[in-house]
Order: C-alpha cells, then structure tokens, then sequence
C-alpha cells in the first residue's frame, strides 16, 4: 500500500494571511495590486514580487502595481529581515496568483462556454478557440476574491516563468534618481509641525531640572512634550525646532549615567557577565582516533552600527483617541503592537502605514522614532508631526550589532584531522525587535516618568537562524562537536538585530580556525573544505569561485588570497569569497571574487547588487567599524569617529550566480558578510603571516596581533 | 530679514531669510526640493551635496549668504524623467543603488566631476565621489555609471 501524497498545505504567508483579497485585487481599468506584507527597504523586493506575480498571472509587469505596507489593510507578515522577503512574500504571492488565475479562468469558462483548457492568458487577455476572449478586467468586479485561498493551486513550472530569471529594472530607482519625494524623509503632509526629542549625551542618565524658558520664547515654538525623561519640542519648522532643542539643551540638567564596560577588554568583560547557556548543538562520534592535542583560539567582533546614511524619521497625526503613524520600520503589525502597550491603546485605533527610509540593515531607530512622532504629536492639536534624529542620536542612541566573543577549540589526532570540535559564543543576544514580547521594545517608553524596563536582547530560536549562534553548527563534516551559546542577562550597550546577527562573527571565527588548521598541516584551504563537505551545492560555490579567482594566483610580496566559506542560516543562500588584499600596516582589499547560490534567482541582477554591496558593507565592516565609547558614553556618534569604506578603499567586487531555478528562492542580502569576514582575514594571514582574531582588522589589530605572534 | 537672491536651477530666486541658516534648510524648509537630502549637518557625508557655481558642496555647511549671485543646481535641476542627465539614465541602466538616499548627492558630486573632467578615468571618479558616504555598497556600480555617463556625454 503506498501512503497517500501529503495534504497540499499554503506558504507560511499565505497560511497567516489567507484571504485573497487582502494580497491581489483588480481594476477594471488593466491593473493589477499587488500587497505583500514585506517592505521596500533598498533591496529591491518590490521589483521581485511584480515579477513572480506577472509571471503567475501572465500579465505585463507594467500593470502591476505595489502597495506599501499598512495596518489598515496588508497581510501580517511580520518583520521584513532575515533575507526572507523572496521566501515567504513571493512564495504567497505566486501561490495567491496561481489560485486567483484559476478562478478567472473558471468564471471566463462559464461565460466563454468552454473548458478551462482550452484558455489561454495573454497579458490578461484570456481568449479561447474562434477568437472568443474577455480578461481579468473584464470580469474584475465580477470575480470575488473576498474568499479564502485553498491549499493545492499549483504554480508553473519554472521552465514557463518568463519573468523570474531575468533581471528586470527595479521599479523604485527612477524615483530615487529624478530625486521623486519618495522616502519619509522628503514626504510631509499638508500642515506638518517638526519635533525633536532631546536625549542625554550620558548613557542612562536621568533628567533632574529643565529650563524651558529660552526655549517657549524662539519663533515658531508649539509646544515642549515632558513625561520623565522624555522631553521633546514641537515647533512649526525644522529651522525652530532644531534652534528650540538647541535652547532647551542649554537649560537641561542631567545626572550621572549607568557605566558602560571597558571597550578595550571586551571579550573578558562578556565572559565575566551573567549568562543564560543554551547548547546549541551536539554531535557525537561513534569511535574516534586517538586525541594527540588540543587547539584553542577566542575570535571577537565588536559593537558595529547600523549607521544608515538618513537619520530614523517618522510621522504622526492624532485625531481624537485614534493615531496614525508613518515610518520606515521593517514590521509595521510588530511596530503597532509596541506603541499600542506603551500608549495603553487598543491596536484598532492605530494605523502604521510604511514609507521608505534610508537602507537600515536590520533593527536600527526607526521604530524608535515614530513613538517619539507619536508622543510629540499628542501636543500639536491634531496636525502631523515630522520627527527626524539627528546624526549624532542615530550613531548612539539607536540598537547596535552586539559585540561577540568566540572561542573554538579542536581535538585533533596525530595527522591533525580534527576528532571533536567546540565552539562557545559570548554576546548579547542579537534581537530586542518591537512587537514580540509582553513589554515593548521602544527607547521612548523606557524614559517615560511611569518607565518600561529596558528590553534585554534575546536571540530567536534556532529554527528560525538563531541570534548570537546564527551559523554556529558547523557545515562541516566533522565527526563530533558541541555548540554553546551564552547570552548576557546586562545589556549596559542596547543591541538588537543588525544584518546577519551572529552570522558574521561565527563564520569569521569558523573559517578563520579553518585556516589556521589547514595551515598547520600545510594543506590547501581550498582542498581541505571540499574534503569536509558532503553538500554539492556547498562544493560547487567553493570549486566556482576557486576557478574564478584562478585559486591559488601566484603569491606577490605584499598581497595575499584567503577564502570564506558559509550558507546564511545553514539554510539559506551559499556564497564562497576569495578576498585579495594588500599592504602592511593600513590592509586594502583588492578584490573579492564570490560565487552565490541562492536557488532560483528571481531577478539576477538584483542577487548580484545585493551580495557586492553585502560584501563591500562587510569589507567596511572588518577594516574599519567598530563601535567606540568611554565608561559613560558612546563616543563614535559623527562620521568622523565611526569611519566607514569610501569609494577610494572599495574592492572590485566579482559574482558569479550559480542559477538553480529547480530550488526555492532564498534570499541574498546576508549570504556574504560571514564569508567576505573570513576571507579577508585569512588573506591577510596569507600576506603577512599574522592572524588577526578580533575585528576591526586595522593598523592597531595588527601591531597587537603581531606582537603576539611575536 | 534681509534678501538673498541667486539662480536656482536655471531660475531667479529671491529668498527672505536668516542668511547665517544652511542652505539645505532653506531649500528643503522654505523652498520644498526634497532632493538635497539631510544625513549628518556636517559636511560628512554628501548627502545634500549641490552644485553651486559648478562645484559640488554640501549644503547643510553652506550659509545662505555665501550664495548670493551664484548658480545652484539640486537633484532636481540635474534632468527629468522626460529628459534625463546622461548621468541619470546612466545610474538607471546600471541600476546603480539599493536604497538611493545618498544617490541624489552623488549624482551632484558626479555632475560637477564632468563639467570640469568630461572624461575621468575610474580612479578619478572615485577620488571625485570620496566625500560622499554610501552604506549599501553600491560604489562600483556607481562608478561604472559615471564613466558610462561620461562615454555618452563624449560621444556626437
């Protein structure tokens, strides 16, 4: 007897939000809307989901249309991170528009008087033999879709999609280009006022007196907004507002702050926390060879900042009891509940309504400041307020990547092939994101005069990637290991989710090990992965981008090639780097040569744009960011003190797409840090022969590792 | 309040203002051009670079005063969408952002590159676009576009 096929069940998506109606609808006029619950934020996820729905419902992508995400209207999908958007949005979307293509197509049946196979879709033209045709428009308000999605419509086959695989313009660069009010920042409404909140320089520290006196008496002054520690000014320009916190600045008095650790001992200082321990993983070996030695080595990274080029902005309008609010949040549901908890008003009477920001890379203050805009605008009698941090805000008051410390440990036997491996991860957790916990997650909330305790960061669940231990698990075939985590219960520093969270740190200190180990044993990096990999598609990124970058060019004084290794989550996207690099005290990369696999590539050109600008992002990342603060403030809060990569220092950046239309879609937007980390580290070893273990690699890293190499 | 007149893509603007106020606030403030845009105040980044006189500056730093008379171009003066700057069709063939808001800066910068270097080398667009922070990662691509900007401009 065979067992019967599983029951056909609906992307996650779509199995949360299963109303057709709240993803598709059509005009009459020859559109189509499309409404994913995810959100433009720079990685172009519009564009790819006009292409799957065009594809599924055979229309030109020119009729189809995007709404941004709201609480009014779109699906609840959560949180647009996690390079996950192409996953869940596009695979409900295909699944909706399959669904939606079959009612139509049922309805022009019966009205055509002939079977569902004989139509064909053109451009959402159906026609059927005898030049009989009507459309989607035509039917459009004929057809309900107020109705349920059923499990079982099957999407094409990839070999008849036309428009996935191709890189189609993105739909939202003509705008940016021709300078378009496009994002939060360019789009105030009819009648707005501005606001400014004023945050201590100190960190925790607690307003004791305020004059407000100057302040009341500069043109253009609404109103000061005061509850506890939050205090913030409306006024009726940008100009007044800015001059208004500049006078109130003048007349505020702040205590002391809380300490913050000590910046250069900061992996002692993570190990000397409390903890909460979670073993990750473990793997056992049946019999093993006898264990000769043992290596041990810590890797850190330190705090990184999401340092988005705009400062966070946000909007909102009250009117009566009900607020509306516009922001540039990766989750507006998760972002609603959050303001919902610190107002003590039920979620029907606010709507967050998406506007795009400045690329954020993960949890940064958007969502920060759209409570401010909230709490400010309850002052300004009815009319919209425009709030915008400064830069200095953005770079020390917004969530930072957690700093991590990693130590890796390997048994190995007398030809140095490793019998059990260990690795131990200590850093705060990795996410404090708005929307998922009983207390809310806002800065505001946490210096009202009734205050909500600051959110210690915690890290997702391994099925859903993990936080400090996101890429932990070996993909190698080692025989035995164990994995812990060690999340701290302080958090004098506020960390939540920054792109890749524990990602980085991981394959920086897996790959880094790696290396040393095949260096010990005098083999090649290259040859010893593939000879712990069992996974075709891992062992194909690695011989692609060896073959790509001609593995292993000819050593030259003063240059030097590592590799990188990892798939994002051990789940998603798998990249290969090889880094080039040169120089003795102050390391430029050269060039990084990447090979990615991502499964079908909705718009290649897109995965290409996403894993250069990731790798370029993590190159700035290892040579020159790292979050700076004395025992009473963050000190890097202007471009001066947190340097990122300029145009001058940017590597050349190589792709190659390994195009597995036969796979499902995963996303491309944190598959390269981890690996571009590793890379470039392990060449600079190959250059200079010294190991540098804790990011940034700069001119100092490498003085401090030389010597104690020495 | 005293006035300050100069050309504000291509026309005459006459502004009643604190002339010590920056010259991104009064183009976003009072004459609403949404396409200089504010990122850090302090000349750090590019984001509200400009072009006055031909020379690319960040207008947050610029005081209105020191304006007077001269010639300024914003995003918005650079080309349309019906007719678009060679850079401009350039950045939109190599598709050469993510998120786009340092781009409008950029496109200043690159603009004011080529009317005194029409044909730049690569590294002489880098060099040109230093200045200008972009968090992305979408430098290479938007080198290449200036040069392609370039290769068109040059071309009969």
């Amino acid at each position: 007897m065979t067992e019967p096929p599983p029951a056909p069940k609906l992307p996650v998506s779509l199995a949360a939000n299963p109303k057709l109606s709240s993803w598709i609808r059509f005009s009459t006029e020859g559109h189509v809307t499309i409404s994913p619950g995810k959100v433009e934020i720079g990685q172009g996820i519009v564009t790819a989901l006009a292409q799957i729905a065009a594809d599924e419902l055979d229309v030109d992508i020119g009729r189809v249309q995007l709404v941004r995400a709201s609480t009014a209207a779109s699906p609840n999908e959560g949180v647009t991170s996690g390079s996950l958007s192409v996953q869940q949005s596009g695979r409900a979307i295909r699944q909706v528009c399959a669904e939606v293509r079959q009612i139509f197509l049922g309805v022009a049946s019966d009205r055509l008087g002939v079977g569902i196979e004989a139509l064909d879709v053109k451009d959402g033209t159906i026609s059927g033999p005898g030049n009989i045709r009507t459309s989607y428009w035509e039917l459009a308000e004929e057809v309900s879709l107020e109705r349920d999605a059923i499990p079982g419509a099957i999407p094409k086959p990839s070999a008849q999609r036309v428009l996935a695989g191709s890189s189609v313009q993105r739909v939202d660069i003509p705008d940016k280009v021709f300078a378009h009010p496009r994002f939060i920042h360019d789009s105030a409404l009819p009648g707005t006022l501005h606001g400014r909140v004023l945050r201590p320089e100190l960190y925790g520290a607690k307003l004791v007196a305020l004059r407000e006196d100057a302040a009341r008496g500069i043109a253009g002054f609404v109103n000061i907004v005061r509850d506890g520690n939050f205090v913030g000014v409306v006024s009726e320009t940008e100009h007044s507002a800015l001059t208004t916190l500049g006078a109130l600045r003048k007349g505020a008095a702040w205590s002391s702050g809380e300490t913050l650790p000590d910046e250069d001992g900061l992996a002692e200082w993570l190990k000397a926390q409390p903890v909460e321990s979670t073993l990750i993983d473990r793997k056992t070996a049946s019999r093993a060879n006898e264990k000769t030695r043992t290596i041990r080595r810590q890797y850190t990274r330190p705090y990184i900042a999401h340092a988005s080029i705009a400062p966070s902005c946000a909007m909102a309008q009250w009117t009566q009891d009900r607020v509306r609010v516009w922001t540039h949040s990766q989750g507006v549901y998760l972002l609603r509940t959050d303001l919902a908890l610190v107002l003590n008003l039920p979620i029907e009477n606010i709507t967050v309504e998406h506007l795009e920001g400045a690329g954020c890379y993960g949890h940064n203050a958007a969502d920060d400041v759209a409570l401010d805009a909230v709490l400010l605008a309850k002052a300004a009698g009815g009319r919209p307020v425009r709030v915008q941090w400064s830069r200095e805000d953005e770079m020390s008051h917004g969530p930072f990547g957690a700093a991590m410390a990693i130590e890796v440990e390997a048994d190995l036997d007398a030809h140095g092939e490793i019998l059990d491996w260990r690795h131990s991860i200590w850093s705060n957790g990795h996410a404090a994101r708005p929307g998922r916990a009983a207390l809310p997650a806002l800065l505001a909330g946490t210096e009202l005069a009734n205050p909500f305790p600051r959110t210690i960061s915690a890290n997702p669940p391994q099925a859903n990637g993990g936080g400090g231990d996101r890429n932990s698990i070996p993909l190698y075939d080692f025989p035995a290991w164990q994995i812990e985590s060690h999340r701290l219960l302080t958090m004098p520093i506020r960390t939540s989710a920054l792109r890749t969270l524990g990602a980085q740190g991981n394959i920086f200190a897996i790959e880094s090990f790696l290396d040393e180990l095949a260096a010990e044993r005098g083999e090649d990096p290259v040859a010893l992965r593939l000879r712990h990999l069992r996974d075709e598609r891992a062992r194909d990124v690695i011989r692609s981008v060896a073959r790509r970058a001609n593995w292993k060019p000819q050593k030259q004084s003063g240059t030097g090639y590592g590799i990188g290794f990892g798939r994002y989550k051990n789940t998603g996207a798998y990249c290969a780097v090889i880094a080039e690099i040169e120089g003795a005290q102050d390391i430029s990369v050269r060039r990084l040569t990447i090979a990615v696999d991502v499964g079908e590539a909705i718009n290649p050109d897109g995965v290409i744009n996403q894993i250069e600008g990731g790798a370029i992002q993590a190159t700035s990342w290892v040579l020159k960011e790292r979050v700076r603060f004395d025992r009473q403030r963050i000190t890097s809060n202007t471009w001066t003190g947190y340097p990122i990569l300029r145009f001058s220092e940017v590597p050349d950046v190589d792709v190659e797409l390994i195009q597995r239309p036969e796979c499902d879609s995963v996303g491309a937007g944190e598959a390269a840090h981890g690996p571009v980390t590793a890379a470039i580290a392990n060449a600079v070893f190959d250059a200079l022969g010294v190991r540098v273990r804790n990011l940034p690699i700069t001119r100092d890293s490498l003085i401090a590792s030389m010597e104690l190499t020495a | 309040m005293p006035h300050v007149r100069f050309r504000l893509n291509g026309v005459e603007t006459d502004v009643e203002a604190d002339p010590d106020r920056s010259l991104l606030d009064i183009l976003r403030g009072d004459l609403h051009m949404t396409g200089p845009h504010f990122g850090c105040g302090v000349n750090e980044c590019g984001a509200c670079n400009v072009m006055v006189d031909d020379h690319a500056v960040a207008s947050c730093d610029t005081p209105l005063w020191s304006v007077a008379g001269k010639e300024i171009v914003t995003p918005e003066g650079l080309g349309t969408a019906g007719r678009p700057h060679p850079l401009q069709r350039a950045f939109i063939a190599e598709q050469a952002l993510q998120c786009g808001y340092c781009v409008s800066g950029i496109l200043m910068s690159a603009a004011a590159l080529l009317k005194r270097n029409p044909k730049p080398t690569a590294a002489e667009v880098k060099a040109a676009l230093d200045r200008n922070l972009c968090r992305c990662g979408s430098h290479n691509r938007m080198v290449r576009a200036v040069l392609r900007a370039a290769a068109e401009l040059e071309a009969p």
